[in-house]
């Protein structure tokens, strides 16, 4: 049925399948931000915002309400006043950074989608992977592309020339510095697991969801359950390096204004909130893919073997759609507790976020590696 | 007063890696998450106005339809922010109320000075002048939002009167004339 877009060149084929996932995470990363609203709202007592419809779709029954009191059309409403209000360069800017930083704060948000895979198809046998680009270093491009979001952070309130948006870029750096190192540490056990001796090596994240569907106790076990304290540290770097709550140092409106953000407004300003939300889809899916098995529906059960129960194995596109839908559910679930840790949690001090990330995080990271190092040592021989 | 001083326990294992608190925390949000709201969807639900609430201040009938001011002017005289306007006048001798002598010709109260003190109400010897229940008043221009008489006994309507104070002084005079 499709086989006429595989003889298509390939010039016309990467690029159309590169605007498709972005065509999807754009709108998805904006409707994050009516999500966080309505959550937000639903966690302290209030319906949140339900009111605006247009008047061409009020009539439609059933439909339209539920859509209305779901805020869809004040999310449209929103992204519209972003797109045609006044978008003002304050003259104190550097003008050049000023408008290039957000614009830069995407590109990150948008190209490590490319490495991250969402659902997978069985092709003669073999399951493929559905995502932009399968290449070995996988996880290790994730993290170098999506360090480089930082930059737009800083650059913005380097650019903005003034002295609370300068703090907030300053706190972004140091914060993503003492992070990063614990995050790329915990996720070690996890490929030391993977590349078992005798196998080809490998950092893509298809070959840790494929070590995810193993037949076996140890193969269909979930990570999270395997490494827990992996997937725990894993986790809170995952909170500080997207930004959120409770580590949300660059922008903690509270003593910072809005922190790097603070001289923007507009469509600009709400280019960061996208790809803040990217990143956060990003590592809820990168999260997901390490130690919740990606696009398999529970321990034990791959979604190869579901497809074959309903019959869905010799179609491509009906598997390929079970699993991004797997895959999307479980992403929604996280971005979900994104944002249910936000509005529990209070900020830290920024003394604080040092002390755990330095203190705490980093020596657990260590002493985790260690003790998976040489307990995978003895279970593999 | 004596001085109590509170143990300070160091904080447990537990309790320093914030986890138990965290989850109590994440615990008491999914409550309040799935719990019923605390508000109210304004235009459509009205709140319930506690009895001797203090709304916009209105003139009143008496039960027979008699208008109860009689422009004595206490309450323009005690309105701290000068809000009330009343211009007096004679009530004519073929009307039934004509023993009360006076009403109001003109009363005026501008609602973007009233500051729903009340003190109108209290001062009054007529219980002719009631702060009731609509607290929501709104208007496109600063002339509208002038209540004038007519205005202020829409608002305010007929309330019971346990006195008839007018009706007992004819009576009596009557009475004390008949002898």
């Amino acid at each position: 049925m499709f086989d006429f877009y595989f003889h298509l060149p390939l010039w016309i084929r990467m690029p159309a399948q590169g605007l498709a996932v972005i065509l999807v995470l754009f709108p998805l990363a904006a409707a994050c931000s009516m999500a966080e609203r309505k959550i937000c709202a639903w966690i302290q007592g209030r319906p949140g915002p339900n009111r605006t419809i247009p008047p061409w779709i009020a009539w439609v029954p059933v439909i339209a309400p539920i859509l209305q009191h779901l805020g869809v059309f004040q999310l449209a409403a929103d992204g519209g006043k972003f797109v045609f209000k006044e978008d003002p360069v304050p003259g104190h800017v550097n003008k050049f950074y000023f408008i290039l930083s957000p614009i830069l704060a995407m590109i990150p948000a948008l190209t490590t989608v490319a490495i991250v895979p969402f659902g997978a198809y069985l092709s003669e046998g073999r399951l493929v992977p559905i995502m932009l680009a399968n290449v070995d270093i996988g996880l290790l491009a994730v993290f170098a592309v999506s360090s480089l979001g930082v930059y737009s952070v800083i650059l913005a309130g380097w650019a903005s020339n003034s002295k609370y948006p300068f703090l907030g870029s300053v706190r972004a750096s140091a914060q993503l510095i003492s992070y990063e190192l614990s995050m790329t540490l915990s996720v070690l056990p996890v490929f030391l697991w993977v590349n078992a001796p005798g196998g080809h090596g490998t950092l893509s994240l298809f070959d840790v969801v494929q070590s995810q569907s193993q037949p076996g106790f140890l193969g269909g076990l979930w990570f999270i359950v395997f490494m827990p304290l992996s997937a725990f540290i894993f986790l809170v770097a995952l909170f500080a390096e997207t930004n959120r709550q409770p580590f949300d140092m660059p922008e903690s409106e509270a003593d910072l204004v809005g922190g790097f953000h603070t001289e923007y407004g507009a469509f600009k300003w709400s280019l960061f909130f996208v790809a803040e939300y990217c990143h956060m889809i990003v590592g809820s899916g990168v999260f997901v893919l390490l130690f919740l098995g990606g696009w398999n529906p529970l321990p034990w059960l791959p979604l190869a073997t579901v497809a074959d129960w309903l019959g869905l194995a010799g179609i491509p596109l009906a598997m390929g759609v079970l699993g991004i839908v797997i895959f999307l559910g479980k992403v929604a679930a996280f971005i979900f507790f994104f944002m249910w840790v936000r509005w529990t949690l209070p900020r830290f001090r920024y003394d604080q976020v040092m002390k755990i990330g330095w203190q705490r995080l980093l020596p657990l990271a260590i002493a985790n590696l260690i003790f998976y190092a040489l307990a995978i040592a003895v279970i593999q021989k | 007063m004596a001085v109590v001083p509170v143990p300070r326990k160091p904080l447990t294992f537990a309790e320093r890696t914030y986890l138990p608190q965290i989850a109590g925390g994440l615990w008491t949000t999914l409550k309040h998450f799935v719990g019923p709201k605390d508000t109210m969807e304004y235009p459509e639900q009205r709140p319930a106005i506690p009895p001797n609430y203090r709304g916009v201040p209105t003139l009143v009938f008496d039960p027979h339809g008699r208008e109860k001011c009689v422009s004595c002017q206490l309450c323009e005289f005690v309105c701290p922010p000068k809000a009330i306007r009343i211009t007096p006048g004679e009530i004519t001798s073929d009307d039934p109320a004509a023993h009360v002598e006076k009403r109001p010709q003109e009363f005026e109260i501008d609602m973007l000075r009233c500051i729903y003190c009340g003190l109108c109400q209290e001062v009054c010897p007529e219980e002719a002048i009631f702060l009731q229940n609509q607290y929501s008043m709104t208007g496109l221009s600063r002339a509208e939002m002038v209540n004038d008489k007519q205005r202020l006994y829409e608002l305010g309507g007929t309330l019971p009167d346990a006195h008839f104070k007018w009706d007992k002084k004819k009576a009596a005079e009557e009475h004390s004339h008949s002898h």
